[in-house]
């Protein structure tokens, strides 16, 4: 319905919850007040564990961190409409859409403290280790959907990429392959703005993102990405869609980063002010607190206990991970292949007894 | 049993595999009606059909990338390039992700899959289509690199290939495609990755090579073989994980070596090889080893090509060479 009823050519844009909180109700997804009030919490838990990301950053805990901020609606609203048995592939900014699918947020940070355990998902979740050379993922959604379709499991794949990862020949081969082989795969672009310091329009002269599905063969929509009505409803038609067979989706997801691009970048280098706090103003976070508190769902003392909740949840999870021990040097050769080749044997026991002569022992080989 | 050229052999590995295993999905561009572009598939689509002989779009990034989602999906995907000049776009997703997965997921995710790659010169092509980049390929972590010169070892490496847990780019000499033919098995058989083959044992001087060079290798062995001088040939089969066992063994017995490839010297996996023999050889050698390689040049058009490629006599001068130092 949406995607026949909204046209990318036109700049036509999926929006029914307002940023004051007021709604479409023609439009709005059968969502009830419960399941809204979940999304929010959801959507604060998010954003308490990106601020405690930079913060532990700035303590030197976590490595380098790509913020999330501004984004939550989309990477919450897009996830529900999945089901377990569905892939996911994504960038570096979508920590939010990994944790919904499955990841705990004791992985996610491992991971960000620089343990690769921290990609060694859960074996029932289907989330692929976060993906850093830009575009390169949605490949890997386009093969998992093909296998999908293969095995007619009723699998499918959704990726996630940013504006920039557009400009990128991978996603133009991923997305013209899924249109080529009709496959069950979900493309969800969110435009941030920006690529670091690179504002969208530089990237396309095409006035919208969503539009470029249509030469793929498939269609494109774009949609309010800080609204979680308008992200759910369009990403349930897209995932009916490739369930019935009916092939790729384009969503691109209109949004803001409203964080620095990550712990290494300083944004008022390249944005303005006045232009963060315009985006403040449609702050997705907000606009549903606004909701709830229009329909009688939202009271202080709720507030009050989700964040102390939620902020618990994330502290344990992250003195949770940060307890892990970090690996031994061995683990460094182990993982290469399933079985450790000659000269990876080679060069373990090389710095084995290096280490050894400086006298830090990390006992045996892995290979012996 | 019956004889046939290294196309066929492969042809055959492919057929046996698929009919094996259903997860084996062939994908490439014109593989499918054509047969590729020097017939290695011939035929296969024709019995497996299209969603299992995949003909793709003109994307080598996108058919290795693809392949990796369907070898995270548990399926066992065969990638086609046409020539080595055109695996170039896809070493983003070789490097960044194909050779990376198993490790960085620690286990949870591997990439069994093997990308298929004519490479080398000698068939007198176009520009970028001769060229020998196997060296960079086996400086990247997390793949394993085959390269079969006989039709009997190109249609066991593949099927050990298409078995294997581990990504496996299968370099495949353009120029021995028809250019022999060799009594190989019907069924399955597999032979192993890893190991390097002596092809002919001697006494007097090692000479290693691998896929399009050991015609050359084996022609300047017989050579000297008339002269009274005991080459020991070894094709090396796998250039990663590389069997050094098998060189040092050779070259504690003969003190000489010789190295041969066609890709260009500089950093060219004869660079390794010497390396690794002065590594754990050394007092056995009685002259410096010695290269016979392409130049660092770019690969010349036809007009040029018999100069750039190493040839019987280079091999033989260089053995000439090692034996009188």
């Amino acid at each position: 319905m949406f995607f026949e009823r909204y046209n990318p050519l036109k700049q036509e844009m999926v929006c029914i919850l307002a940023p004051d909180g007021s709604c479409n109700e023609a439009l709005r997804p059968v969502l009830d007040d419960q399941q809204v009030r979940q999304i929010y919490r959801q959507m604060w838990l998010l954003r308490i564990y990106d601020r405690k990301a930079v913060s532990l950053q700035r303590q030197g805990r976590f490595g380098t961190y790509a913020q999330m901020e501004g984004q939550e609606a989309c990477m919450v609203a897009s996830t529900l409409p999945l089901q377990p048995q569905d892939w996911m592939a994504t960038s570096y900014r979508e920590t939010g859409a990994m944790w919904m699918h499955g990841v705990p947020l004791k992985l996610l940070s491992l991971y960000w403290m620089g343990n690769e355990f921290g990609s060694q998902m859960p074996a029932d979740v289907r989330v692929l280790p976060l993906s850093i050379p830009v575009g390169t993922h949605p490949l890997h959604a386009v093969g998992l959907a093909y296998a999908g379709k293969y095995r007619q499991d009723g699998s499918m794949a959704v990726t996630y990429f940013g504006d920039g990862a557009t400009s990128e020949g991978d996603v133009h081969e991923a997305m013209n392959m899924a249109g080529v082989y009709q496959l069950p795969c979900i493309f969800i672009c969110q435009n941030n703005q920006y690529a670091i310091s690179v504002p969208r329009r530089l990237q396309t002269a095409a006035p919208t993102i969503a539009q470029k599905a249509l030469a793929y063969g498939f269609p494109g929509i774009l949609v309010d990405g800080n609204d979680i009505f308008a992200v759910y409803a369009v990403m349930r038609e897209a995932v009916e869609r490739a369930r019935c067979g009916h092939g790729a989706s384009l969503i691109e997801a209109y949004t803001y980063r409203m964080g620095a691009h990550t712990t290494a970048d300083d944004p008022t280098k390249y944005r303005d002010d006045a232009e963060l706090q315009e985006w403040r103003g449609r702050d997705p976070l907000l606009r549903v607190q606004r909701y709830l508190q229009q329909h009688g769902q939202w009271s202080e003392t709720w507030e009050q206990q989700i964040l102390e909740e939620c902020t618990a949840e994330v502290e344990q999870a992250m003195t949770e991970a940060a307890a892990v021990p970090p690996p031994p040097p061995q683990d460094m050769f182990r993982y290469m292949y399933a079985t450790m080749t000659p000269p990876l044997i080679e060069q373990e026991a090389m710095l084995l007894a290096s280490l050894h002569r400086k006298g830090e022992g990390h006992g045996t080989a892995h290979a012996r | 049993m019956a004889l046939r050229t290294l196309v066929e052999a492969i042809n055959d590995a492919l057929r046996c595999e698929m009919a094996a295993d259903e997860r084996v999905i062939l994908l490439g561009e014109d593989i499918g009606r054509a047969g590729g572009v020097f017939r290695v598939t011939e035929g296969l689509q024709a019995l497996y059909g299209p969603q299992r002989v995949v003909d793709t779009p003109l994307a080598e990034s996108g058919i290795v990338g693809m392949a990796l989602g369907m070898a995270i999906a548990d399926l066992r995907p065969v990638a086609e390039m046409q020539f080595m000049a055109f695996l170039y776009p896809a070493f983003d997703q070789i490097i960044n992700h194909v050779g990376r997965m198993r490790n960085r997921s620690r286990g949870r995710f591997t990439c069994p899959l093997v990308i298929r790659v004519p490479y080398g010169g000698g068939i007198h092509p176009p520009e970028h289509h001769s060229e020998s980049g196997e060296a960079i390929l086996a400086h990247t972590p997390g793949i394993k690199v085959v390269i079969p010169a006989t039709p009997y070892d190109a249609k066991g490496l593949l099927i050990s290939a298409i078995r294997d847990p581990d990504p496996v780019m299968f370099l495949e000499p353009e120029r021995m495609y028809r250019a022999v033919r060799q009594e190989v098995p019907d069924g399955l058989y597999t032979v192993p990755i890893g190991q390097a083959h002596v092809v002919q044992e001697g006494s007097d001087v090692t000479v290693i090579g691998w896929g399009s060079m050991m015609r050359e290798v084996n022609q300047a062995a017989d050579l000297m073989r008339g002269e009274g001088i005991s080459v020991e040939s070894i094709d090396l089969r796998t250039i990663s994980p590389l069997d050094v066992a098998t060189l040092i063994a050779s070259v504690e017995k003969t003190g000489r070596a010789v190295v041969v490839h066609e890709a260009p010297r500089t950093c060219g996996l004869g660079a390794e090889i010497v390396a690794q023999i002065n590594e754990k050889a050394l007092l056995s050698l009685h002259a410096p080893v010695e290269r016979v390689t392409g130049f660092d040049t770019v690969f010349p058009l036809p007009q040029l090509e018999k100069y750039y490629l190493p040839t019987t006599e280079r091999v033989v001068e260089a053995i000439r060479r090692v034996l009188a130092f």
